[in-house]
């Protein structure tokens, strides 16, 4: 969890793991929960996924030698479903993921990848295969996410990514990490307490 | 103007309009366990701050306790030492802890409603996703991940977006032998397991308005397995029948006031609900998950899919689940064998769920492939279920009877799968490795047909089996 900064563009290679409904057990399994801080997760992204595929001679996108320098992630729907894990994002992140483009995700882990200030866009099934297409025939190739204009570029291929406007420019503007504007004029936070009878008592009502 | 309660419920919480456009929240109570917070304490003391509301923050270990030798120091040095960073994060910002010693015990959204700490109205949060079971007593309440705890233990409040709200009225009555979790499930079969994507989903009609609260804590429990992150209940005589003198529910003169507040905060009539799906519960019948996500579920009289007959986006996604179960297309899910049956969770682990199971298990005897194992929900329902007899008639039957915890929803304490093995049970979720072994299978069902897939050793409609007399199974 780093301090916020402007979040404008993410460039870099990309690696592709298909599929729909990839829950959190699966991005990061429960037994690397048992920790008290996030240091390590990086290297245990996926892993049953990666263990199962290797049993039967296939290879999990993240075990490809081309892809480890990847920074940005595109997956397929509703993509983090399960656990409110916040160690999912930070496994993914610490791997070198500095953004995901999907065609759905999964509420609070979108949530959380933003409170870590990764971003996650989304865009057409169509556009994602032909982007994960690009990727998997050149590893190499240099994607470049760029927020301000809400669209991915990878070699001639240029679609539009999409992402609530609140959230699009919390990054653009470095506000990802609200907890400095949640303490901001606290006395605001005490009004409201105050009006709630569970909090300042039932005779208020 | 009529609201949904969601609206109102959120109106009586907001702060502001952040500058990013998003909706400064009260959180009204702050629920902490011991996975998701020791990142998020460790930022507070970076950062030199102290948790707001310790009166309003409460804590309790679930996921990691071992279920038996609940001796400390635990034997996994991990799991103690998680426990100690708890116990010192609690002891130095001043959260009341809920720990083995304290008789209270237990999975937090068990907990939370069983000490009248949950009550309609708030705004609740827990690093957690299935927080929203609180939400059965018509509260707001949802999951968040570890920065957002940090977030809500600095400063009480969260930076939200608000959800639509879909409400969901299951009609008519339930047939004998059908409970609210094939109620669940049948919802999440139906609308899909990202349906409930940016939705609160609001549970009505006549089957949940006649449901228990622990009924209702089940169904909303699984919201999220929808993809609703907040699902709830209309507040109702129900709800105020079971917080009557729970230790923290107000008292006296003071529950008559919260009783007039809370009704009025039920959805009005004709309130503007983004959309609304009707449910035929008379048609439900006991539910059983074949997949490797909880949409995937079938009636227990019914046969697997064909992914060839499944629209094109989906049937990879059928293949890969019937693949991974080893499953045949098209073959009928009653006669699984099993070789263990859980009965416990935030789901299904509440004295109501172990007295159902108890009465299909009472005079019969565990299979003897199964591994049968009873973990209830928190150290209450374990007392509550002691002193009515229930853990000898589980006892007898073969099933171990166990200390509270998660235990083998989740692979983060001894309770594990081995290998290849078939689970039936009352847990809310089949994703692959979530109960331990990576290549373990999970088929979610409710609390009487895991008692009676336990016995028969295989998967049986709990409805004929209810229909015979005792013994004829044994
Ligand atoms: S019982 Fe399972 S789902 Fe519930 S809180 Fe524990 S691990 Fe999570």
């Amino acid at each position: 969890m780093s301090q916020a900064s402007k979040i404008t563009r993410v460039v870099g290679p990309a690696v592709a793991v298909r599929g729909d409904d990839i829950d959190t057990d699966r991005i990061i399994p429960a037994r690397y929960l048992k920790t008290i801080t996030f240091d390590g997760l990086g290297d245990h992204v996926f892993e049953d996924d990666r263990q199962q595929l290797r049993e039967r001679g296939a290879v999990h996108p993240f075990d490809v030698p081309a892809h480890r320098g990847a920074a940005i992630l595109l997956v397929q729907e509703n993509f983090g479903c399960g656990s409110s894990r916040e160690h999912a994002p930070q496994a993914i992140a610490r791997w070198g993921i500095h953004a995901i483009v999907g065609e759905s995700f999964a509420e609070i882990f979108f949530g959380n990848a933003l409170m870590m200030g990764l971003p996650c866009a989304t865009a057409s099934r169509a556009d994602l295969d032909r982007l994960m297409a690009a990727s998997e025939a050149n590893p190499a190739l240099e994607f470049d996410l760029d927020l301000e204009r809400s669209q991915l570029t990878a070699g001639d291929i240029a679609v539009p990514v999409t992402m609530p406007e609140a959230v699009r420019t919390s990054l653009l503007t470095g506000n990802w990490d609200a907890t400095g504007l949640l303490l901001d004029r606290y006395e605001e936070v005490e009004r409201v307490a105050a009006k709630l009878p569970y909090v300042s008592g039932w005779n208020v009502v | 103007m009529a609201r949904t309660l969601f609206q109102k419920v959120w109106d009586l919480h907001r702060v502001r309009t952040l500058s990013n456009g998003q909706t400064q929240l009260y959180i009204g109570l702050h629920l902490v366990h011991e996975v998701t917070s020791p990142q998020a304490f460790a930022e507070l003391r970076d950062r030199g701050w102290r948790v707001r509301a310790p009166e309003r923050t409460f804590a309790t270990l679930d996921h990691i306790v071992p279920t038996q030798a609940q001796v400390r120091p635990f034997l996994d040095v991990m799991a103690e030492s998680m426990t100690e960073a708890l116990e010192r994060n609690c002891r130095e910002f001043g959260i009341p802890l809920f720990d083995l010693a304290s008789g209270r015990q237990g999975i937090v959204h068990v907990i939370g409603p069983e000490m009248g700490l949950t009550q309609p109205g708030m705004t609740i949060a827990c690093g957690d996703s299935h927080t929203s079971t609180h939400g059965a007593f018509g509260a707001i309440a949802f999951g968040i991940g570890t920065s957002q705890v940090r977030d809500v233990l600095a400063s009480q409040c969260l930076a939200m977006t608000p959800l639509k709200v879909r409400r969901i009225e299951v009609t008519g009555r339930l047939a004998s032998g059908v409970y609210a979790k094939d109620v669940i499930l049948t919802i999440i079969g139906r609308l899909g397991v990202k349906g409930g994507n940016g939705h609160a989903y609001e549970y009505a009609g006549e089957v949940v308005d006649r449901m228990t609260m622990d009924e209702r804590m089940t169904i909303c429990n699984m919201s999220i397995e929808g993809g609703a992150r907040i699902g709830y209940v209309n507040p109702d005589e129900t709800t105020f029948q079971y917080l009557e003198g729970r230790p923290y529910a107000p008292t006296g003169a003071d529950f008559e006031r919260a009783k007039t507040w809370w009704r009025g905060l039920a959805s009005d009539p004709g309130a503007p609900w983004d959309d609304i799906v009707v449910l035929d519960g008379s048609k439900i019948t006991p539910t059983v998950t074949w997949g490797i996500n909880p949409g995937q579920s079938v009636g227990v009289d019914d046969r697997l899919p064909e992914p060839g007959a499944a629209p094109a986006g989906e049937r990879a996604g059928l293949a890969e689940a019937l693949e991974f179960m080893d499953f045949r297309a098209g073959q009928p899910i009653a006669g699984t064998k099993i070789d263990v049956a859980f009965l416990g969770s935030c789901t299904n682990g509440r004295i109501s769920d172990l007295r159902e199971a108890a009465k299909v298990v009472a005079g019969h005897k565990v299979s003897p492939h199964v591994r049968a194992l009873v973990v209830p929900g928190s150290q209450s329902v374990a007392k509550a279920a002691e002193r009515e007899g229930l853990d000898e008639v589980f006892r007898q039957a073969g099933f171990e009877w166990r200390g509270a915890g998660c235990s083998m929803c989740l692979a983060m304490n001894p309770d594990r799968l081995q290998g290849r093995e078939v689970c039936a049970s009352s847990s809310n979720r089949n994703f692959k490795g979530r109960q331990g072994s990576p290549m373990g299978r999970t088929l979610l069902m409710s609390p009487a047909m895991v008692a009676a897939a336990a016995v028969a050793g295989e998967v049986v409609d709990v409805r004929s089996w209810m229909a015979e007399p005792a013994g004829a199974h044994a």
